[in-house]
C-alpha cells in the first residue's frame, strides 16, 4: 500500500518499459449510486472506438463496472485509472477507505460487507471481486486496513 | 432470435424508453432482481425481467449489452431511470403481467438460448 500523496507513479508507467498509449483517470465518489457506471461506460466506448475485440471490450466493461461499484459501495472515494498500451489494457482503482482485512475471504463468492443501501439496490451480494477475477487475465489486490485498497486488473490484448 | 418490436406487439408491452432500438433481436432471457448476479451471469442480447426500477439497472443493461429490460406487474419506473435509459439507448419495456408469467411467455416465444 502506497502512502497517500506519494510520488510513486507506478500507475502511469508501463512495467515493461513501453509507455502507455492512453492513460485516463477518473474520480469516483463514495455512495454516489446515481453516477455508478458512467466511468465504465466511457471506457467501454473508448475501447469500441479503438476497435478492440467486442468480447474483450465486454470483459473489461464488466470488470471496470464492478471495480467502480466497489469504490462507490466500500470506499470513502477513489480513482479509477484506465490504461492501454500495445500489450495490455489495465484498470486500476486506488481508494481511501476501510481496506480489506482478509483478501482471501473477500474473494469468496457470497461474502460481503456492503451497506444495507447497497443491498437494497441489488448490489453487495459478494460477487464483485470474483466476477472481476473471472473477467480479467490478472488481478492484483493490495490493501491496508484503515488506509485503502489498490486493485490492478489486467487484460491481454491478443495479437495476430 | 426474436425482434423486440415483435415481442412488444405480441405481449402488448409498453415502451418506456429506447423506441428507436426495437429492431434489435433478443435470444435469451433472465429473471433476476439481484444486480450483482446479473453482472456476473447476464447475457448479451437477452431480455432482463426485474422489479428493480432504480437508475442502476440502466448501467447494468448498457454495459452487458442486454437487449431490453422488462418491468413486470405494471410497476412504476423512476423518471430518472427512463431519462437515463433514453440517453444510453437502453430499451425499457413495461408489462401488466408478473415476472413469472412473462418468463413463461418469453420462453414459449423461443427465447431459450442457453449461452
Amino acid at each position: 500500500m502506497k502512502e497517500p500523496g506519494s510520488k510513486d507513479n507506478t500507475y502511469t508507467v508501463d512495467k515493461s518499459g513501453s509507455s502507455a498509449l492512453i492513460t485516463q483517470s477518473f474520480n469516483v465518489k463514495a455512495e454516489d449510486f446515481a453516477a455508478a457506471g458512467e466511468v465504465s461506460g466511457k471506457i467501454k466506448n473508448l475501447l469500441k472506438q479503438l476497435g478492440v475485440d467486442p468480447a474483450l471490450v465486454r470483459r473489461v466493461a464488466i470488470a471496470s463496472y464492478e471495480a467502480e461499484l466497489n469504490l462507490v459501495i466500500h470506499s470513502w472515494g477513489g480513482q479509477l485509472i484506465f490504461q492501454v498500451d500495445p500489450e495490455k489494457i489495465r484498470i486500476i482503482t486506488e481508494d481511501k477507505g476501510p481496506g480489506i482485512p482478509d483478501i482471501e475471504l473477500a474473494m469468496k463468492e457470497g461474502y460481503s460487507t456492503a451497506s444495507d443501501l447497497a443491498r437494497e439496490l441489488g448490489f453487495g451480494a459478494g460477487m464483485g471481486l470474483p466476477n472481476i477475477q473471472r473477467c480479467a487475465d490478472k488481478l492484483d489486490i493490495r490493501s491496508e486496513v484503515g488506509q485503502g485498497t489498490i486493485l490492478e486488473i489486467e487484460f491481454n490484448l491478443a495479437h495476430k | 432470435m426474436k425482434k423486440l418490436k415483435d415481442i412488444v406487439r405480441e405481449l402488448n408491452l409498453k415502451v418506456l424508453s429506447g423506441v428507436s432500438n426495437l429492431d434489435r433481436e433478443a435470444s435469451s432471457g433472465c429473471c433476476c432482481d439481484l444486480l450483482s448476479w446479473v453482472m456476473a451471469n447476464g447475457k448479451k442480447d437477452s431480455v432482463w425481467i426485474t422489479v428493480q426500477t432504480h437508475i442502476n439497472i440502466v448501467a447494468v443493461a448498457s454495459l452487458l449489452e442486454i437487449a431490453a429490460i422488462i418491468i413486470p406487474s405494471g410497476m412504476p419506473v423512476d423518471e430518472k431511470t427512463i431519462s437515463k435509459a433514453e440517453t444510453e439507448g437502453v430499451v425499457i419495456l413495461s408489462s401488466q403481467y408478473d415476472a413469472f408469467q412473462l418468463s413463461g411467455m418469453l420462453y414459449n416465444m423461443g427465447l431459450r438460448k442457453d449461452a
